[in-house]
């Protein structure tokens, strides 16, 4: 039953990835978290990559349809402090890595549901990035406990999320708006925002996570979040084969280069980053509604990450993967394994009393 | 005697509580108590000791906190 639940959102999540490139949205990019986010941070003018701008009402529906399904479930509860300088930290060098892929897990599943092979490239490099952080997983790896907090902190993200929404509407001066280039290619508002919320309602049900997937299946060999990748995928494939979306091959896919040995290593460093965060960045944002302000505190790095990847040139093109954004990705990659390692811990204390034994509170 | 292993896996990340579990039902015969304060991690552990072949037994306490109760499957 949960498996039949998973692969229904999967189809759904795959099925609307496709729906919106034929509303608007950009070639294989129907839904991409990394590149929405950077949009939003271009929208705010935080960089100022002219064809990248534009305040995405996908995400925010992504984070208000976790929070409002959240709060009718009763799952919703403010909670963090499990380290969250280093979570925005690591969402920085996870965006760097996107970036240097062109794509969050997500759009690397829709990528490939369109025929684009440097997605496989991607994808390999991704499982790698995960299987260094399962290594670190199994060593004891822990970012400390969150503790409840004030329900107000729960709310700060859905706010921003609404605030954003209301940006893009009333569209201020002081907003920009891409007229040319990916962000210039938007699906009609009220349509995005509603495939928003149903994708983050989908998500905070079902727990559906690109970087879950494949950890899980490595750490403890279950399937379950895997049935929401398949579902994506096949979805995905069978709507751009009816638009006529699908072409095989490396070369002249939309917003993406052929340089493999960058999207290996672009991808490995979000495979890793996103599981030492605990989930892939869709997850964090609908973690965020759900009232985790660490998970929010990482979604914030990947709007800071996308912003330092432009201003800085970081950032890939479809021509290619600049010096600079090789080694700022080497150096996020090098910053992700210094924390797996400094995080990690072989030992938990026991105490014994009478016929029970209780781990020590680490 | 029956012995009794305690686990807390309140406010830890995915996928920390269900490697404690596991951990845990690897190290040690009896019976597992683990406290949990998510509902994603109850899941994620009635579903890795269920497939485990494990019985589980799931309440809440006062502080809407869940106590699992984990035991050999007779």
């Amino acid at each position: 039953m949960d498996r039949k639940k998973i692969l229904l959102s999967g189809l759904l999540l795959g099925f609307l990835g496709v729906l919106l490139v034929r509303f608007g949205n950009p070639a294989n990019m129907g839904i991409c978290v990394a590149c929405f986010i950077r949009d939003i941070a271009g929208g705010l003018g935080l960089h100022r990559a002219e064809a990248v701008q534009y305040l995405r009402p996908e995400i925010s529906g992504f984070i208000i349809g976790a929070f409002l399904i959240a709060l009718f479930t009763g799952e919703f509860r403010a909670r963090g402090g499990s380290s969250p300088l280093l979570r925005f930290l690591i969402g920085m060098a996870v965006m760097i890595g996107a970036l240097v892929f062109l794509g969050c897990p997500l759009r690397m599943v829709l990528r490939l549901a369109a025929g684009d092979l440097n997605a496989l490239v991607g994808l390999v490099g991704f499982v790698f990035g995960i299987f260094i952080g399962v290594q670190f997983l199994k060593k004891g790896f822990s970012l400390g406990r969150n503790q409840r907090l004030h329900t107000a902190n729960g709310f700060a993200m859905p706010l921003l999320a609404l605030v954003l929404l209301i940006l893009v509407v009333v569209a201020p001066a002081f907003i920009f708006f891409s007229e040319s280039g990916p962000a210039a290619s938007r699906a009609p508002i009220l349509i995005s925002l509603a495939a928003g919320l149903i994708v983050g309602i989908a998500v905070q049900r079902t727990r559906l996570c690109q970087v879950g997937c494949f950890r899980d299946l490595i750490l403890i060999k279950d399937p379950y979040l895997l049935y929401g990748t398949i579902g994506i995928f096949m979805a995905a494939l069978i709507m751009n084969l009816i638009f006529g979306f699908f072409k095989l091959g490396f070369v002249e896919q939309p917003v993406a280069h052929t340089d493999g040995l960058w999207n290996f290593i672009g991808l490995a460093v979000v495979g890793l980053g996103a599981t030492l965060l605990g989930g892939c960045p869709l997850r964090q944002l609908v973690l965020s509604g759900e009232g985790d302000s660490d998970a929010a505190a990482a979604a914030l790095g990947l709007i800071a990450g996308a912003a330092f990847s432009h201003n800085f040139g970081l950032a890939a093109s479809p021509a290619g993967v600049s010096s600079a954004g090789q080694i700022g990705v080497l150096i996020a990659a090098a910053f992700l394994l210094i924390v797996g390692y400094v995080f990690s811990r072989s030992d938990i204390k026991v105490k014994r009393k009478g016929g029970v034994t209780r781990e020590q509170n680490v | 005697m029956s012995k009794t292993y305690e686990l807390d896996v309140r406010g830890l990340s995915c996928p920390e509580p269900v490697i404690r579990v596991k951990k845990a039902l690897e190290t040690n015969e009896g019976q597992l108590t683990v406290l949990s304060d998510s509902y994603v991690a109850t899941e994620n552990i009635r579903r890795l000791v269920g497939t485990l072949g494990y019985h589980c037994q799931t309440d809440t306490n006062d502080n809407e906190e869940f106590v699992l109760t984990i035991t050999k499957e007779v």
